[in-house]
């Protein structure tokens, strides 16, 4: 083991070990006393007036106990690891046990999954053995930031809509969840809190919602000339390629308020979607994938 | 019989009233984060949220009311079974007030967020320093009254309120190593890095639950359990082999707070079965206590004080027996991170340190004024039916509360994912934390009639001094 920078450690250990467990056995052996016959008597100190002690033996049952909590103790350092460096005779290791269980569900469960992993996604949203186990893995693994109802939440997209930041395509869907994704919106303070304040009008104007004419006038120039229009297009409609969000529709990835507007082009944002390749492995994200596109499909046709 | 000389019972008397205001502010916190987990709404603004308050509750429960309770029996216990004053009375007077000076400002930093954050030890450096002076200052005051005690032996109860005093000074400047960053606002960052942090964290964390809330209190037990029984103590053997195997052993126990964790095997290995072999030492204490009874059993009948320390020595070893049993690892990879553990930790907190402090408490007040009894003995009772209740319905509601979150968190379906959800298991506990609250409720509720009875019973009384008892001759120092 790599936990001792020196073999003096793994001796100190091992001594302080024997030592503990020996100094237990050594103050139960020294206070035994024979079974107690008559009378028992004082332990002959009084303290504070009345205070006295019996000098009663220890009790049996309970010296017991002591043995068999030590017995059971030394039993488990010879069985695993514990006494210095010595790795048991069971050579059990909490990454051995994990990679074993590991092993073993993926052997149980492989296939199960893999039933599914050739399968068209537009096919697998349709399949409803294949959503149930798709909104299981959804419900622990992506609930946290989109939520049960995956609906999302401030800055965590809404799943269950036709909106799309990277774009709504199958595959597309299935690698924004293997490799995740990185959304960045640069600050842009530098700009001055008025111009900030204008680009904020303009911008809220382009969904129709209600702004300051004269400052949406000069909101439409911070916008031409900041930059805005590198990732945003010069229609303002986004740029599924860069996640850069349509500022021309009703979805708002963090509120449309002027305020909430205002924050986020004078700090930026960055927001970031885990990859999922390596942790949930290929196969289930496919079928997360699919449940995924099912709940806007649900939707369509709720429209 | 008695001579001029007399105890000081003034610092006695401060801490003894304080234990009881402290008790009433931090179990009121408890409440009310109890309260902000059935109805978030009450999570009010960045000050007063359940991060906040949750460090300020733990700190108040167990270093102001706790911390109160220990110093003001220590203080009379020492002087009482050594048969002289205390040491360096205005050093003590310092420990009261620096004491005091603690806790304010803990209430202040820990809702404004200044925290160092480690559990139990949150508070910032410059506070840490100010309890690193008064500590030490106890320790003298302590120390030094034993050292100038009047009999040959020193009795029991003194041997574990010493063994605890040095060890929290021991554990409180281990831990709360830190590089000091600025002085405002108060920042500062561990000496210790990574698992090494983790685990000086719980080897703290743990020894605070076994010195702090452990050894102190069993000194507590052992003056007052034969006093108000009227009965010597059971066993000297007993408390001997006990006494040692416990102060030795606990000091390993730490890493069960760990378990499955990137903590080494081996360090996960002793801290199980240290665990297990401090059940026989734990169980020790309780039959000692419980024991001295017997052959008096009928005093509990009808004195609630009694009741109060024989109650509390049961919680004592149901929640003594239950910690090993937790230290498993098996057993612990169900109940971690559950309510369990809380369950746990407050059948110990409000089971037995609270309720043998109040005991305590009560014992103390009335000679603290020069008389025999409480202005109201039924109250006590009343206090005692409400306290067990209390506890009762808490530890019961998180048992169940964290055995159905550490059930539905481990079960599968058969293609391998999980069955429930986590706010699924959020749901679950739900109603068990309404059922939690009123059990908080009821404690604190008997809390502010123990308030009443102190206050009725103080006053219009002049506070008194006793006379310094001359120990029995046989035992006195030549």
């Amino acid at each position: 083991m790599s936990d001792f920078v020196s073999g003096f450690w793994d001796i100190y250990v091992m001594v302080l070990v024997a030592g503990s467990i020996a100094f237990c056995m050594y103050v139960v052996l020294s206070n035994r006393t024979a079974k107690q016959v008559g009378q028992v008597e004082l332990h002959g100190h009084v303290w504070d007036e009345n205070i006295a002690e019996w000098n009663n033996p220890l009790p049996r049952w309970w010296v017991g106990l002591f043995w068999i909590t030590i017995f059971f103790s030394i039993t488990y350092l010879v069985l695993y690891p514990g006494f210095g460096t010595n790795k048991g005779l069971y050579g059990w290791s909490a990454h051995k046990q994990y990679d074993d269980e590991v092993k073993k569900a993926d052997n149980q469960y492989a296939p199960i999954f893999d039933k599914y992993a050739k399968m068209d996604l537009n096919a697998l949203a349709a399949d409803k053995e294949a959503n149930a186990m798709g909104k299981r893995l959804f419900l622990t693994y992506c609930a946290a930031c989109h939520g049960s109802d995956a609906r999302g939440a401030k800055g965590f997209p809404n799943l269950a809509d036709n909106d799309w930041l990277y774009g709504g395509e199958p595959a597309t869907v299935e690698t924004s969840i293997l490799g995740g994704r990185n959304g960045v919106m640069p600050p842009h303070a530098h700009l001055g809190a008025d111009a900030v304040k204008d680009a904020a009008n303009y911008v809220r104007s382009l969904s129709g919602l209600a702004a300051d004419s004269i400052r949406i006038q000069r909101g439409k120039e911070v916008f031409n000339t900041a930059g805005c229009t590198g990732c945003h297009g010069a229609d303002a409609k986004g740029n599924q390629a860069i996640g850069a969000p349509n500022l021309t529709d009703k979805t708002w990835l963090y509120g449309s308020s002027e305020a909430t507007i205002i924050e986020t082009l004078s700090k930026g944002r960055n927001n970031q979607m885990p990859a999922w390749k390596d942790m949930l492995g290929e196969a289930k994200v496919h079928l997360l994938a699919g449940y995924v596109l099912s709940l806007s499909k649900d939707q369509a046709v709720a429209k | 019989m008695s001579t001029q000389a007399t105890y000081n019972y003034k610092v006695v008397r401060q801490f003894a009233i304080m234990t009881v205001v402290w008790g009433i502010v931090g179990m009121l916190v408890g409440v009310i984060i109890a309260a902000q987990l059935v109805w978030p709404d009450l999570n009010l603004g960045e000050y007063l949220h359940f991060g906040r308050l949750r460090p300020l509750h733990t700190n108040a429960v167990i270093f102001a009311f706790g911390g109160c309770a220990l110093f003001a029996t220590s203080y009379y216990v020492v002087q009482r079974t050594n048969h002289t004053p205390l040491f360096l009375p205005q050093l003590a007077s310092f420990t009261f007030w620096g004491w005091q000076a603690v806790i304010v400002l803990a209430a202040i930093t820990l809702p404004l967020g200044y925290t160092s954050g480690k559990e139990y030890a949150e508070l910032e450096w410059p506070v840490d320093l100010l309890i690193t002076a008064v500590w030490v200052s106890y320790a003298i005051v302590f120390f030094g009254t034993v050292a100038r005690r009047k009999t040959t032996h020193i009795y029991v109860a003194n041997w574990f309120y010493g063994a605890f005093i040095l060890t929290v000074a021991l554990l409180h400047v281990v831990n709360s190593m830190a590089v000091p960053i600025t002085m405002w606002p108060m920042k500062s960052y561990s000496a210790y890095a990574g698992v090494q942090d983790a685990m000086v964290q719980w080897w703290y964390g743990h020894n605070a639950v076994g010195f702090f809330l452990t050894a102190g209190f069993l000194g507590i037990m052992y003056y007052f359990v034969p006093k108000q029984a009227g009965r010597p103590v059971y066993s000297y053997r007993l408390s001997v082999v006990h006494f040692w195997a416990l102060i030795f052993t606990y000091m390993w126990a730490g890493p069960h707070h760990l378990h499955y964790t990137a903590l080494p095997d081996w360090t996960q290995s002793l801290g199980m079965i240290f665990s297990l072999i401090l059940l026989a030492p734990s169980w020790g204490g309780m039959i000692n206590g419980i024991m001295t009874l017997s052959g008096a059993w009928h005093k509990l009948r009808d004195d609630p004080i009694l009741k109060f320390l024989i109650t509390s020595l049961s919680f004592y070893g149901m929640s003594t027996f239950e910690g090993p049993m937790m230290a498993v690892k098996t057993v612990n990879a169900l109940s971690h991170y559950t309510d369990w553990t809380i369950g746990h930790v407050h059948s110990g907190a409000l089971g037995w340190v609270a309720m043998v402090s109040i005991g305590a408490i009560y014992y103390l007040i009335p000679r603290m004024f020069g008389k025999n009894e409480m202005y109201s003995v039924k109250l006590i009772s009343v206090h005692f039916w409400m306290a067990t209740a209390g506890v009762v319905l808490y530890i019961a509601s998180m048992w169940i509360s964290g055995v159905t979150q550490g059930l539905m968190w481990r079960a599968t379906n058969p293609d391998g994912t999980l069955t429930y959800s986590f706010v699924e298991s959020v749901k679950a506990s739900y109603p068990f934390w309404s059922i939690r609250l009123l059990g908080g409720l009821l404690f604190l509720s008997g809390m502010l009639v123990m308030a009443y009875n102190v206050f009725k019973t103080a006053v219009g009384s002049k506070p008194y001094n006793a006379p310094v008892v001359l120990p029995n001759a046989a035992h006195a120092h030549a």
